[in-house]
This record gives structure tokens, sequence and C-alpha cells, in this order.
């Protein structure tokens, strides 16, 4: 089919106005279909496009169509109620946002110095041979599946803590009147410092390679200015790279934490699964996403089910929110360098 | 020149320039044991029976062939769903609205979809497809995945497409071609190889993706190619198996991590060696 319609096209084009009248007919007709069929596609391309928002506005109305049992029997107060009882039908949503922002705090507190750290390697000091291969392993990084951190955390890492960092840390710092409540408690190995440290990992990729793609982007004459009047290259990417790419960073940070306040599944195996807000950072806590994973196909009633439906609707707007800041700070930049 | 100055601007760029080679080599270094114990837990449990048997009772000896297969079909038909959409909405992006304001909002959202958390999505299709079925079945699985895929392929679409140089339509609608034509046998033909990356990639996302599967499709002890009823898939089974208390199930689970991990590495190793000349953002 597609041969003879081709050859139609080319004929429709080269042939000139010297033509008979059934043959111009016949070309009228041609040029009608292709019209119609270039309307259809454009219609269709159109409508596909569309459907993206539909995704989005359908995820929206069916989070709030059923979170609302929830809502209508709690109000606000849902958000700020620690008790999560199924039995009594008692929800509240603290426990769950508290660990969901707690994690991803000690999460972005390791992995922003440590990701930037990597940039500044890879684009001021790295040879140029190893530039490529280096940045496609910290893209691998990234594309490990989630279940994959949450097996090796569960089995590996939780086990090590347990026996190396986390009784390191109640022992130094049990006596300083802050810290000690942050690390009270036995070493449980799980927990929210464990959620956290692997979330760590998991976010590290992503804040890495958009910090490399915006320190990339550096006029190179801005550098070699800064180095001509005699800058050390720390002084070079912090007094020029830095300040230059500021919104960029700040984009791929907030990108990085939208991952890690929606991850689920790495979170989910050492969290612990404790509806409890306690000071503690060794203590097990829940995350939003941890929470719904675990407990959705087990919710009986209406009223649990609606809850944790409320809960995916907090986590949503929540990302949502940071995602559409880190979206716009970084459009901004690339409109100030491309 | 004051030489102390010297001396201790010398001294704080060595401290800096090594804590990021000590960061860098943190970073490979997590990579690097990760993946030594997935190939040590894995290999040991690796064997043909994990190809041939299906999911075992607790104790007794089994493989991981229905979940293989069911994440086989799963991704299958989620990246036959997704895929014309999202090339579809990508082409109109790029070709017929590349500066219109529906196609600025539409990459907007499809940003935030790209990294929305997958749970939501599970429980959006939850809502929308097992809630008024009343049953939990493979299919809303597959358009669960869907839903993640459509986004991935959306970006790498749009972003190959540009890359079209200008001249190849030009020539191609100065000697009369549609526009339809003109995309369909031109830009898709330049821009192939990027958008294979992009379905490439779409395919590695959610071959490992599993909260969005845990309340669509499911999880199904026994062998099921019923689209109707719940499916068994990988991420799923790994994740049941993994938290039971049952030796030889984590056995199994950690086998399945591996199988996991390396098709996704893989599959992302090839979709680089296919756009090596152009990386997509």
């Amino acid at each position: 089919m597609q041969p003879a319609r081709r050859r139609s096209v080319v004929d429709v084009a080269l042939q000139g106005n010297a033509v008979e009248v059934d043959a111009v007919a016949a070309r009228a007709k041609a040029l009608n279909r292709l019209r119609v069929g270039d309307m259809i596609f454009r219609a269709l391309t159109r409508t596909a496009a569309i459907g993206v928002l539909v995704i989005l506005g359908g995820v929206i109305i069916s989070l709030i169509d059923g979170s609302l049992p929830a809502f209508r029997a709690f109000g606000l107060n849902f958000l700020f109620e620690e008790r999560w009882n199924p039995v009594t039908e008692r929800f509240g949503a603290l426990a769950p946002i508290y660990g969901t922002l707690v994690t991803s705090f000690i999460a972005m507190l390791i992995a922003v110095p440590i990701g930037l750290l990597i940039a500044v390697f890879l684009t001021e000091l790295c040879p140029m041979w190893l530039r490529r291969p280096i940045g496609i392993a910290i893209e691998l990084l990234a594309g490990i599946p989630s279940i994959i951190y949450g097996i090796w955390g569960l089995f590996v890492f939780a086990p090590f803590l347990q026996e190396t960092l986390q009784p390191f840390l109640i022992a130094t710092f049990g006596n300083i009147p802050v810290l000690s409540t942050l690390f009270a408690g036995p070493p449980y190995g799980i927990g929210m410092l464990t959620a956290g440290l692997i979330l760590a990992i998991m976010v590290l990729p992503f804040v890495t390679s958009i910090s490399r793609d915006v320190f990339e982007a550096v006029p190179p004459v801005l550098k070699e200015a800064a180095y001509g009047v005699g800058c050390t290259t720390w002084e070079v990417v912090r007094y020029v790279v830095v300040p230059y790419t500021r919104v960029g960073v700040i984009g791929g940070v907030m990108l990085g934490l939208g991952r890690a306040l929606g991850e689920t599944m790495a979170v989910t195996f050492v969290i612990g699964n404790a509806h409890k807000v306690s000071a503690s950072l060794l203590a097990p806590g829940t995350t939003i996403s941890a929470t719904i994973a675990n407990e959705f196909t087990e919710a009986v009633g209406d009223l649990y089910t609606s809850s944790l439906i409320a809960l995916g609707l907090i986590l949503f707007v929540i990302t949502f929110i940071v995602l559409a800041i880190a979206r716009y700070m970084l459009l901004r930049i690339e409109r100030r360098i491309g | 020149m004051d030489s102390r100055l010297y001396a201790a601007r010398r001294r704080r760029n060595g401290i800096m320039l090594g804590l990021s080679l000590a960061a860098t080599l943190l970073g490979l270094g997590w990579l690097v044991v990760i993946l030594v114990v997935l190939l040590w837990e894995g290999f040991s449990g690796l064997s043909l029976a994990v190809f041939t048997e299906m999911t075992p009772p607790p104790g007794a000896d089994g493989g991981l062939l229905n979940p293989i297969i069911g994440s086989l079909i799963l991704t299958v038909l989620a990246v036959l769903i997704g895929t014309p959409i999202g090339i579809l909405a990508g082409t109109y992006m790029a070709e017929y609205g590349r500066y219109d304001r529906l196609s600025s909002v539409v990459r907007f959202i499809n940003d935030i979809l790209l990294s929305a958390p997958s749970i939501v999505v599970g429980l959006f299709i939850y809502e929308i497809m097992v809630a008024p079925l009343g049953h939990f079945s493979g299919l809303a699985g597959a358009v669960a995945l869907a839903v993640i895929v459509i986004p991935v392929v959306v970006r790498t679409t749009e972003d190959m497409l540009i890359l079209v140089p200008d001249q190849l339509r030009e020539a191609a609608v100065s000697i009369g071609t549609p526009r339809a034509f003109v995309i369909a046998k031109v830009c898709y033909r330049a821009a192939k190889a990027g958008m294979i990356t992009g379905v490439l990639l779409a395919i590695a996302r959610i071959s490992g993706e599993t909260a969005p599967l845990l309340f669509t499709a499911l999880n199904n002890q026994f062998w099921s190619t019923n689209l109707n009823a719940p499916m068994a898939s990988l991420p799923v089974v790994i994740f049941q198996f993994a938290l039971s208390p049952y030796q030889d199930w984590q056995k199994l689970a950690w086998t399945g991590a591996l199988i996991i991990t390396f098709t996704v590495l893989a599959l992302s190793i090839t979709a680089r060696a296919l756009s090596a000349t152009r990386k997509p953002s």
C-alpha cells in the first residue's frame, strides 16, 4: 500500500496545470485525501498530547475522589493526628508525613554535598578519557530498580549498620543533650536513619548528573578569566561555577528531593512500618509510600482504604509542588545558558 | 605577597579537590558493592529450575517461571499501550505545535509525571480499573506500567524530533509532500535511533517497577496468562519473598533481583550505545 500511495504523491506534485479534466478531478480527489489524512494525523497527535494532561487530571481527580470519605470523617485533623488504628478506624497522617520528611531530609543532607563534589570532580578534575565511563557508571546507578536497593538494604546494609554505625552513634552521642534524643534507643538496624541512607544512595546519581550537566554549561571564558587572575581550582568552582549555576543546581536538588519523597520500595524494606512519631532517628517509623505499599491490599473497610488514598493525595501534592519548583528552576537556567 | 595566604589557599584547594575525589570513589564504590553482593547472593541460586519451575510454597523447591512470564506479558502490553500514545504526543509537541501553548503546558506536566511517585500511579489505576471492576487484574497492571512508559517516550520522542534538521522537512515539503508524510517518512526515519532508545529506557524503567503493581496486578502463586485475573510479576514476587521468613524464598528473591538488575543494565547499556553520539537530557 505504501509504494502506491507514495507514487501518487509524487505524480500529483509533478504534474503541472496542463492536464485533462478527469485528471484534474483525480488530482483534486488525491489532494483531498491527503489533506484529510494529514488532518486526521494531526488530530491524533493532538489528542495524544492532551491525553498526557488527561492522565494528570485523572490522577488528581481519582485521588481526591478516593480520599473524600477520609477527609469527611476526620477533617483537616487527618494531617495532624498521629494515631493510626485500623481496629477503631481512627486514622491520622502525622507519622507517615513526618517519616517521609525526615528520611528525605537525611537523604538530601548526605546526597547533595557528595553529589556536588562528584560533579566538581567530573567537570574540573577528571582526565578527559575517564569522564564518560564514570558518568555512565553513575547514571547506571540511577537505573537500578529501587527494589534492588530495598533487598540489599534489608539483608546487607541494615545488619551492617546495626553492628557498626548505630552502636557507635549511640555510644558517641549518648551523653550529649540534644543529640542523645536523636540517637536514642537500641540499634534495630532498620529505622529512619537506614531508610534515609538508602534514599541518599538512590538520589545521589540524580543530583550528580544534573549538577554535572549545568556545571558543564558554564562558559569557559568565565572560568578562564578566573584562572587568569590566579584563582585555584576550588576558588573557580566556589566563586564562579556555583554562583553561575545556582538556579540549575537547586533545580537538580529539588528533582532529587521529589524522587526521595515518593520512593517506595527501597524504604518499605527498611523503615520498620511503625506509625509513631519518635525523635530518635534509630527508631522504626513509616513513610507515606511505605504505608500505602504495606497496607493497601490488606485494608478492609472503606474508611481504611480511603485514608490510604488520602495519604497518596498528600504525597502527590507535596511531590507535585517540589517537582514543579524543580522544573521551573531548570527552565530558568536553560533559558539563561541556552 | 603573603606566602601564608598562598599556602592556605593551596591547602584549601587540595582538601576540597581531595574530597571530591573521595566522593567519586564513594559513589562508584556503592555501585560495585551492590553489584558484587547481588552476584554473590544471586548466582548461588541461579539454576535451570529458576526458569522452568513455578514459584514454590515455603520449604519446597521451585523457580520463578510464572513471575518471569508475568513480567514479560505486563511489560510487552505496557509498551504496546504506552509507546504509540507517547510517540504521537511527542510528535505533536515537536512537529505541529512546537511553539504553541498546549505544547509548553504538556511539556511541563510531562516532566512532572516523569518523576511522579509510581505508587500514586498504582492508586490511580486501582481507583479507575480495579475498584469499579471489583477484582485485581493483569490488565490493570499493564495499564499502570503504561502510564509510566508514556512520559519517558514523550520526552525522548520530542527531544529527538527537534534534533532533526529543518532542511530535511523543508526539502520534503517543497516537493509537495503532506505534513503527515513528512513526519512519517522523513522525521521518524531520521530520529529512529533516538526514539528506540527512549522505548528501551522506558522498558528498563518499568521492568523493575514494583509499587504500581502491588494493588493492580497483585500477585499469583500459579501459572496464569489470564489478563482478567491477578498476575505474578518478578518485582512483586521479590518483594513478597524477601520479606518472608523462609530461607529458600529469600534465596529466590535474590536470584530474581539478579535477573532484573542485569536485564535493566543490559537495556540501559544498549540504549546508551544506540544514542552514543547524542545524549538526551
